[in-house]
């Protein structure tokens, strides 16, 4: 099955061993995609290295350059002011969304709802668009960047961002309508690739899949960053690990960063700054930049040479749209790091996948791939 | 920019590491974000199982195995593993360790080699299934054999692959023809005779259209 097979997600190639209908063994190949991401941002210089990371997990792209930014300001030693903590946390809930959404739209429709796909994408046209407002580019923006974001919100950001959000809970309600009773769709999805509690740790899978099994782990709650832990909302589960319980848990996740989201927008004040202020790493002001001799050559170094960051290394581990997520960084002290390695749930996710089908039926296999919500940009980088 | 704050040692994890396996077994080292240690690599698989399945400790989630290359410096390699334990989300019986996480690293030299000619870890596979996958795209991107791997192949890049690219010596730019590929179904002269067939019958078809009549003008045009 595959690599061109419409419901792989991309180039995934799973060789199927079959007893009937009944599989016997699976061995997926991976690698099609790999790109050497990892080796090319060690000629980059460190600001150049977030518009390469966002290429990885290209439906959660800014969970990638988040995530990699904060492990290069934990070396740094850099702390953000509150404006830019809750920007981000607006852009990374915003970004779990949007993955949600693709997710959504995808693995119904493979499953056979198709007008599901349909609703969902209207919506995540709508964070698109709101990805060109901050930066003129929908899927990867490199708005977040080490030492802030790249400029400040732009106007009626806010306002369109509300609207969105407002609109939100009825359009998942309305999801909900089409799927969870639907009775094709619970009987494709309900006890099947089911993972024990025990393996699905053993196998590395946390996240949403992690949480459908009834392990109630969630980055934002047990290792808080971003002060996460001042927000109210809810890390939901389930125990049964099937596919419908992913799916319960991701769609109840979809409301829940509605929630954040909503928190965040009150506590962003209208005016403020959006960077640390710290001009080693991050440009001075284009005023002063205009006006100024030493945040001229502040400004070219930053931009020529680029900034160095202390020798050490670095993990910070986020919660992205598939689970946990970090950035392994390594400096020797220098403009561009030594080291830059993913910690990609995706790829731990399809290790997975024989456990889950083994047994199954081969139409389950695209309800199981579905459910993983792999990405093969983050599988093989 | 403040120094960053140093991360200590986890002194209940140092002491029950030393008791169980070796007291040379683990050297702590400063880091900026998670308790780190080095551990020796003949005595990884030890740590690591008193890590996973003591009561008190319980890191039974590996969050990744990764390597970094420090070309020229020796020992070369280092392989990098990060774990974690769940607390109450997954620690049995409930509340008995804390939540917290834990980074090891391994120190591999280049000049003693071991299986394929190539230096040499000890593979984590039997305490974490996880690791297969992880140990494997070590060893594709950075060269180093994990003994006692069930599986060890190249993964991402092609099976026929030389050279490990993420090694700091392996260039940046290299021109290579995919070598990995699949017989096509029909000969070269079969496929050739097919194009020049549909060339024919394409240039047959515009011939018969340029002798249709063209359509006459008419004002809306």
């Amino acid at each position: 099955m595959g690599p061109q097979h419409p419901s792989t997600h991309g180039v995934l190639r799973l060789v199927l061993e079959l007893d009937g209908e009944t599989i016997v063994g699976a061995e997926p190949t991976i690698g099609f995609l790999h790109t050497g991401i990892e080796k090319t941002s060690e000629q980059k210089k460190w600001q150049q290295v977030i518009p390469l990371v966002e290429r990885m997990d290209y439906l959660g792209a800014q969970s990638n350059s988040l995530s990699f930014c904060l492990s290069a300001e934990k070396l740094l030693g850099l702390e953000m002011p509150d404006r830019v903590t809750y920007i981000r946390v607006l852009i990374a809930e915003l970004q779990r969304l949007n993955s949600h959404l693709v997710w959504l739209a995808t693995h119904a429709m493979e499953i056979g709802a198709i007008s599901v796909m349909m609703y969902a994408f209207r919506e995540r046209e709508q964070l698109l668009n709101l990805n060109e407002m901050i930066a003129g580019f929908r899927l990867f923006p490199s708005y977040i960047r080490i030492g802030g974001l790249r400029e400040d919100l732009p106007r009626d950001y806010k306002k369109a961002v509300k609207e969105l959000l407002d609109k939100m809970p009825a359009a998942i309600d309305n999801y909900e309508l089409m799927l969870t009773k639907n009775q094709v769709w619970t009987k494709r999805t309900k006890g099947v690739a089911v993972l024990s509690k025990e393996m699905t740790l053993a196998l590395g899978l946390v996240g949403p899949m992690a949480r459908a099994v009834g392990i109630n782990y969630d980055v934002r709650r047990m290792w808080p960053y971003l002060k996460y832990e001042t927000f109210d909302f809810v890390v939901p589960t389930r125990t049964a690990g099937d596919v419908f319980a992913r799916y319960q848990v991701k769609v109840e996740e979809m409301r829940q960063s509605v929630r954040i989201c909503q928190q965040a927008l009150e506590r962003i004040s209208p005016a403020g700054v959006y960077d640390c202020g710290d001009y080693r790493v991050v440009p001075p002001p284009k005023d002063r930049v205009y006006t100024e001799m030493e945040a001229l050559i502040q400004h070219f170094l930053i931009y020529s040479q680029g900034f160095t960051v202390p020798k050490g290394e670095a993990y910070v581990p986020v919660e992205g749209a598939r689970g946990e997520h970090g950035f392994y960084i390594v400096s020797d002290g220098g403009n561009r790091p030594v080291r830059v390695k993913s910690r990609a749930p995706s790829f731990l996710a399809c290790q997975a996948l024989p456990h889950m089908i083994k047994g199954g039926l081969i139409a389950d296999v695209i309800a199981a791939i579905g459910s993983t919500d792999v990405v093969m940009g983050d599988v093989d980088r | 920019m403040e120094t960053p704050v140093q991360i200590p040692f986890d002194a209940q994890v140092l002491d029950l590491v030393r008791e169980r396996v070796f007291a040379d077994a683990i050297e702590p080292t400063p880091a900026v974000d998670m308790p780190t240690a080095y551990v020796a690599r003949e005595h990884l698989l030890a740590v690591c199982e008193t890590l996973r399945d003591h009561p008190a400790l319980q890191f039974s989630f590996l969050v990744e195995i990764t390597a970094a290359d420090y070309h020229p410096a020796s020992p070369r390699f280092e392989i990098v593993y990060h774990f974690a334990c769940l607390g109450e989300a997954f620690a049995q019986p409930s509340g008995a360790a804390v939540p917290r996480r834990l980074r090891l690293k391994v120190r591999v030299p280049d000049n003693d080699l071991g299986e394929q000619s190539l230096p040499w870890a000890h593979s984590l596979t039997p305490l974490w299934p996880a690791a297969n996958w992880l140990e494997r795209e070590v060893f594709d991107l950075f060269g180093v054999a994990f003994t006692g791997h069930p599986d060890l192949r190249r993964i991402l890049t092609p099976d026929d692959w030389t050279g490990h690219p993420l090694r700091k010596d392996y260039p940046v730019q290299v021109r290579k023809d995919a070598a990995s590929w699949s017989p096509m179904q029909l000969t070269v002269e079969e496929f050739a005779a097919n194009v020049r067939a549909t060339r024919a019958a394409s240039a047959a078809a515009a011939r018969s259209r340029a002798d249709e009549p063209v359509p006459a003008r008419t004002d809306k045009d």
